[in-house]
């Protein structure tokens, strides 16, 4: 990782629920506007973690209510860094079928990755499958 | 009459035009709603010309898509039509990254889609 000098960051173990993780969205989306970064990439970046979060609650932690998502962001002037964890087993990336096949076009699957892969800048899984790491460059 | 709380919805000719009331179609109850709302329209009301006009939603989730697919099937099933309107380029360019603009016929805006049914 680069070292970037952070003018901001959140660490935080917060509930399977919703409404918390739309409170996390909002900070992060304060964050960039007072850092003025330009609407598209705030657009992206809303985009990506709610992805990421709702991947995390509804697939990751099967929406079990006594489970937890770790957050973990930190912004600086040129990126932000971001790792959202859950409690579940994982899965694995590579084995979510690719939703632009015209077979899949009208498939529930792997949307939201795509978009989270569109929108970052990077985005990686950890071996287990349950944590994502994501860049945005400004 | 219907109650729709998600949806503003009037005729034009024999087109159903639908606004969404919401500016964030993200919320998972919001968007099961919405859904439940829009399907409504086609399998209870039996309406065969849905033009969606999304000029008030301002962000989409990957989950609200989802829903969309299923509405675009569910009219198919009853030889209707559906349209989509007045797309914010960021969300177009969602429909365009996961090649949804290839299933949905999008149009620039209200007048362009009505005259497309």
């Amino acid at each position: 990782m680069i070292n970037d000098e952070w003018i901001w960051s959140l660490n935080r173990l917060i509930p399977n629920d919703p409404v918390v993780a739309r409170q996390v969205l909002e900070q992060i989306r304060e964050q960039l506007e007072a850092q003025q970064w330009d609407e598209r990439d705030i657009f992206g970046v809303r985009l990506a973690v709610d992805e990421a979060l709702v991947n995390a609650m509804k697939h990751g932690n099967r929406q079990d209510a006594g489970k937890q998502v770790g957050v973990a962001c930190k912004l600086s002037e040129k990126r932000l860094w971001i790792r959202i964890a859950d409690e579940g087993p994982g899965f694995c990336p590579e084995s979510v079928p690719d939703c632009t096949e015209p077979e899949n076009l009208e498939r529930p699957c792997g949307r939201g990755i795509m978009l989270m892969r569109n929108f970052m800048s990077r985005v990686e899984y950890n071996t287990r499958g349950n944590a994502v790491e994501m860049e945005k460059q400004r | 009459m219907a109650v729709h709380r998600s949806l503003q919805v009037t005729e034009v000719g024999d087109v159903t035009v639908v606004r969404f009331v919401d500016r964030k179609i993200l919320d998972e109850v919001t968007i099961q709603e919405l859904g439940q709302e829009l399907f409504n329209l086609i399998e209870e009301e039996n309406r065969s010309k849905l033009l969606l006009n999304f000029s008030a939603v301002e962000f989409l989730s990957s989950h609200a898509l989802g829903k969309l697919i299923t509405l675009e099937k569910k009219v198919k099933a009853h030889k209707g039509k559906l349209k989509l309107s007045n797309i914010r380029p960021e969300i177009y360019e969602v429909f365009a990254i996961t090649k949804l603009n290839k299933l949905f016929d999008i149009k620039e805006d209200e007048a362009d889609a009505l005259a497309a049914f």
